[in-house]
């Protein structure tokens, strides 16, 4: 047979985001004690209301991981996570007060270039302000300037900490509390760094803004935090991209976004995650345990959140919209692809709490390999949230038969004008419809990647322009060794085995 | 030389032989109508020339012009100009038909070593091919065959065939499922398609088809061989006898051999 063959030359391809830059880093010592929560704070110059902030979420998690409150309820396995065995600290060395690119560290502005994203000034993607963000610091912003003309401020969490506190102090845990569950409280402890944006009153942001994470050193956790608020009538669309290295080990990664949205104002934010997912057997990877939430705190505000989440052995989140506001606005636009081992528990929740609140649900999940896909999602009309109307949909995409999707839908109404749709679906990449398209020309590979294209359409095109045409790529890239050049599926030199099965559940 | 020779082809599926020692040879220029009986192998026929894989050849040989047909892969087939117009056309969710076809049409030309066509090119091409089908301007940016009536899903079959000119066009019971209007505009596609280049293998279990589209040779395939062939009178002799005169003739001959 040479399907073994073929499937042996898919796979091949590997992860191509996986190199590892050499650079001089300040890492502290491995552990967690309240010690190192002191010295993160001390090592960001940060004023005492934070130091205090942290201690407190610190102390908090001691107690959350003393009566062992890791939650568990998720559809996903891993081996216990030895939190005293994470380096929480590791940046780049640098010149203190760096105040220009010329100072950052050669190799990380190569490692960045190899990554596609350029911060050199003549080759910057136009119109879009990156910042990025190295291991456990942002190491450079884009267009700070040109942004500050209008107001719209767009720098490091650390920065704004130091120049911002007034902002920082008020909004810092309104959307998710350090109380809100085991990774929040672990990352409002030891989050070193990450990106703000304020966007004042009436201002329509002028340009895209994206944050480029990289994890680069080993044994380290990227604990990072980000703060997005649109004043009364702003707007602002946020894109944010994810690599690491290949490594043996799995690597902790727990973030947390929290997103603001005053009266009229519409924040769109996106996710191209393409964290190391480990290789075949299911070896290393990012564990991407994310809290992601935003605030429509303002009358006929909107948050929508668009994620394509191809990498991470294993992703967790759950970025939803709570609806305070009314007429409020709450969407959510996923695509979540599990290959190999990977493993995936994703999806939102959209609170109702405001008249006349709004939320679309569009969940695509794709499993092909072993990959075990999960749509989780919640919809919860409130008493006073008359008129809410909520639609949703989920589908899954099964490719093999080793694979599994499962959906888990929770739906509260306590209104009884409230509107809800849910539609959903499971679906396999037929044979037939491979052998259709390769009939007329196309290869297995490219047959596939159509179909599966063709599935996420809704998603993408909700993602800004330039990033749609990445994403398909990267979803072609994800799926390389789901099919053989021969058109079938499947992993024949792996023994163990998974169910297709698409159960849900509900209250 | 033949375009395409087919010589003591055994085809099994699951373990059954369906296809028994099948010949046949067919020059460019012609049009091949194979009939028979439910279960004769036509569809097994047409499958294995488009190179679907799950049907295993146990014996025999394709040429194309000459190439080893059995041994390319189903898109190498298609640049090579095999093009099969499926008994049942497939669905693809959220691909506008205008994009697959391009991409098809693309696949080829790139196999060729010739210039890929934009979305500008493409589109004075294919519209001057949906006139030939009767379409409406909206079958472009329809999903691939989502929600389309049967009679349109055939029709999107021929424009593609038109669209993507192939050397040997092999139409699997193109007429079942069709109201006599929309036969009547696929033969008209069809027909407007027969070149001297260009060879044509029309499967049907009917003789109505081929009023439309005249056969130059008629085969009968019966229990995996083609056991008789003949002109386009045939099919009219079959159409009055039913497939039972030639059955038992092709049974007598088995035993003879």
């Amino acid at each position: 047979m040479t399907t073994a063959n073929t499937i042996q030359d898919f796979t091949d391809q590997e992860y191509k985001w996986g190199f590892i830059t050499e650079v001089d880093e300040d890492r502290i010592p491995k552990g967690l004690n309240e010690d190192v929560v002191r010295l993160i704070s001390s090592k960001k110059e940060e004023p005492e209301f934070m130091l205090q902030w942290r201690l407190k979420a610190y102390r908090h998690w001691v107690s959350l991981e003393r009566s062992q409150s890791e939650p568990k309820w998720a559809h996903i396995k891993y081996p216990p996570i030895d939190y005293q065995n994470i380096v929480y600290y590791s940046a780049p060395k640098q010149k203190p007060g760096r105040t220009s690119l010329d100072e950052v560290d050669p190799e990380i502005l190569k490692a960045y270039e190899k990554l596609g994203i350029s911060l050199g000034e003549q080759k910057r993607l136009s119109g879009v302000a990156v910042d990025a963000v190295f291991d456990s610091v942002s190491v450079a912003t884009t267009f700070k300037e040109k942004l500050a003309e209008k107001g719209v401020i767009f720098c490091s969490f650390s920065e704004a900490v130091r120049k911002h506190p007034a902002l920082i102090e008020k909004y810092l845990g309104s959307v998710v509390p350090y109380t809100d569950n085991f990774f929040a409280t672990l990352n409002a402890a030891v989050f070193s760094d990450g990106s703000f944006v304020y966007v004042p009153k009436g201002v329509r942001c002028p340009m895209e803004l994206s944050t480029y994470f990289r994890i680069n050193a080993a044994d380290t956790g990227q604990f990072e935090r980000t703060l997005i608020i649109a004043e009364e009538g702003a707007s602002v669309s946020y894109l944010e991209g994810c690599t690491a290295p290949v490594r043996d080990e799995n690597q902790l990664h727990a973030a947390v976004v929290e997103l603001v949205a005053l009266d009229y104002a519409q924040i769109k934010y996106s996710t191209v995650q393409n964290w190391y997912p480990g290789d075949k057997q299911g070896k290393g990877g990012i564990y991407n345990f994310v809290t992601k939430r935003g605030k429509c705190l303002g009358k006929n505000s909107k948050i929508s959140w668009t994620q394509v989440e191809t990498g991470s052995a294993i992703t967790w989140k759950y970025p939803s919209c709570i609806l305070i506001g009314d007429n409020s606005i709450g969407e959510f636009y996923s695509v979540a692809l599990t290959n190999n081992y990977q493993q995936a528990d994703t999806g939102t929740k959209m609170i109702h709490i405001g008249k006349n609140t709004r939320s679309t649900v569009v969940a695509k999940g794709i499993s092909a390999g072993f990959g075990q896909n999960t749509y989780r999602g919640q919809v919860k009309i409130m008493k006073g949230a008359t008129g809410a109307r909520n639609y949703t949909q989920c589908d899954s995409l099964l490719i093999g038969d080793k694979c599994g999707a499962h959906t888990f839908p929770y739906i509260e109404v306590r209104n009884g004008s409230a509107q809800m749709e849910h539609e959903a679906s499971t679906s396999k990449v037929g044979e037939d419809q491979i052998f259709y398209l390769r009939q007329r020309g196309l290869s297995a590979e490219e047959a596939v990647s159509m179909i599966i294209n063709g599935f996420c359409k809704q998603v993408f095109r909700e993602l800004p322009m330039e990033f749609a045409v990445e994403a398909q790529k990267l979803l072609s890239v994800s799926l390389k060794g789901a099919w053989g050049k021969d058109g079938h599926a499947g992993n024949p030199q792996s023994t163990r085995e998974y169910q297709s099965s698409g159960d849900s559940e509900g209250d | 030389m033949a375009m395409l020779e087919i010589r003591n082809l055994h085809v099994k599926i699951e373990n059954r032989e369906i296809l028994k020692g099948l010949n046949l040879k067919v020059n460019a220029g012609e049009v091949h109508s194979i009939m028979g009986p439910n279960g004769s192998g036509k569809s097994t026929l047409a499958q294995v020339l488009a190179r679907r894989e799950s049907y295993l050849v146990t014996e025999g040989e394709v040429l194309l012009d000459g190439k080893d047909l059995l041994a390319m892969k189903p898109e190498d087939a298609a640049c090579e100009g095999v093009f099969m117009a499926f008994q049942y056309p497939i669905e693809i969710a959220g691909i506008s038909n205008a994009y697959f076809l391009r991409a098809a049409l693309n696949a080829v030309r790139k196999y060729h070593g010739r210039k890929e066509m934009d979305a500008m090119d493409f589109l004075p091409f294919y519209k001057g091919k949906m006139k030939l089908l009767e379409v409406d301007e909206s079958f472009m940016t329809r999903s691939v065959n989502e929600g389309f009536s049967g009679g349109e899903k055939k029709r999107n079959e021929i424009l593609q065939m038109a669209l993507l000119e192939p050397k040997l066009a092999i139409l699997d019971e193109t007429d079942s499922g069709l109201d006599i209007d929309a036969l009547r505009i696929v033969a008209n596609g069809v027909n407007a398609m027969r070149s001297p280049d260009r060879a044509t293998i029309v499967i049907t279990h009917y003789q109505r088809l081929l009023d439309y589209i005249v056969p130059d040779f008629v085969h009968v395939l019966v229990d995996g061989r083609i056991v008789k062939s003949g002109g386009k009178e045939l099919a009219l002799t079959l159409e009055e006898q039913g497939y039972v005169g030639v059955e038992t003739e092709a049974r007598a001959l088995a035993v003879a051999v």
